[in-house]
């Protein structure tokens, strides 16, 4: 593969029925691709992860997947409150989801933590007021 | 266990995926919490639970669950099984409580997919 197979999703943050679409268009296009069922799991978990975080934390974003020789890479904008504590955010419980989000199955404090667990490589870009740009790497 | 037996124990319609009724399925998990399904699911099981959106089969289709039984009767959207069948999941709906259904799948054989 010399060419990046790129995807890009806009991710609405208005309509909650919809969130968690383009992790399902991406991980039906890796299968295409033909990757492994471990690689396209830990790809799909932390991507939906991260694209459900955009969508109750931060009104939405975007959504960019590059397949490259050794890894497949996300990156998630969304010009959100960002995140004051990424150290907090990070552990495991921590939420600062209201019931409202809780009764749509969501806001367990686990999302952040499981992206980590997932993924090979992940880095928090985030501002306070500004928003929040999530990467990370899943080794092919 | 196969998926058919599942639908027999709890006596359960069956919405969508007649075609992948033989399969084959070791372990179940019960939540409610999509966020809780993620974190601490192993293996590749059956996902019951009572909560009804669109989130639940993502999770399902995330993680690979090839198999989702709605308890308490609670009835998914029409939207909901069409994702279910292009994502190719068995949905099916039960009559039965939480706790009644996964105690009955227990005593049969099946494991916790959480695995502790
Ligand atoms: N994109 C984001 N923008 C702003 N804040 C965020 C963002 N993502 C996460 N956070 C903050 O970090 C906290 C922890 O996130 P995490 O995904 O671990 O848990 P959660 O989303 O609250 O619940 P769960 O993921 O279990 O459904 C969130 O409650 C929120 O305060
Ligand atoms: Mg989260």
């Amino acid at each position: 593969m010399h060419e990046p197979v790129k995807f890009h999703f806009n991710v609405d943050g208005e309509n909650f029925s919809s969130a968690g679409e383009a992790s399902v268009m991406v991980k039906k296009k890796l299968r295409q691709l033909g990757f492994p069922p471990d690689v396209m799991r830990r790809v799909s978990i932390a991507m939906y992860e991260g694209e459900i975080n955009m969508v109750i934390h931060a009104d939405g974003g975007s959504a960019d997947v590059t397949v490259e020789d050794e890894y497949i890479e996300i990156v998630l904008a969304d010009k959100g409150p960002g995140i004051p504590n990424i150290d907090l955010a990070m552990q495991e419980g921590y939420s600062t989801a209201r019931d409202n989000i809780r009764a749509l199955g969501f806001g367990a404090g686990m999302g952040l933590p499981n992206m980590k667990k997932y993924t090979d490589y992940m880095h928090i870009d985030t501002e306070v007021g500004v928003g929040t740009t999530i990467t990370m790497r899943v080794n092919i | 266990m196969k998926i058919r037996e599942i639908q027999d124990l709890l006596q359960a319609e069956l919405l969508c995926g007649n075609d992948a009724l033989d399969g084959d399925v070791d372990s179940a998990c019960c939540s409610d919490m999509m966020s809780d399904v993620l974190a601490f699911v192993k293996d590749q099981g059956v996902l019951l639970t009572g909560l009804v959106n669109a989130q639940v089969i993502r999770t399902a289709a995330m993680m690979d669950m090839p198999c989702i039984v709605f308890v308490r009767s609670k009835i998914p959207t029409e939207e909901m099984l069409i994702l279910a069948e292009e994502c190719g999941i068995v949905v099916m709906r039960s009559a039965r409580r939480a706790y009644e259904a996964c105690g009955i799948l227990y005593s049969h054989g099946l494991n916790s997919l959480t695995g502790q």
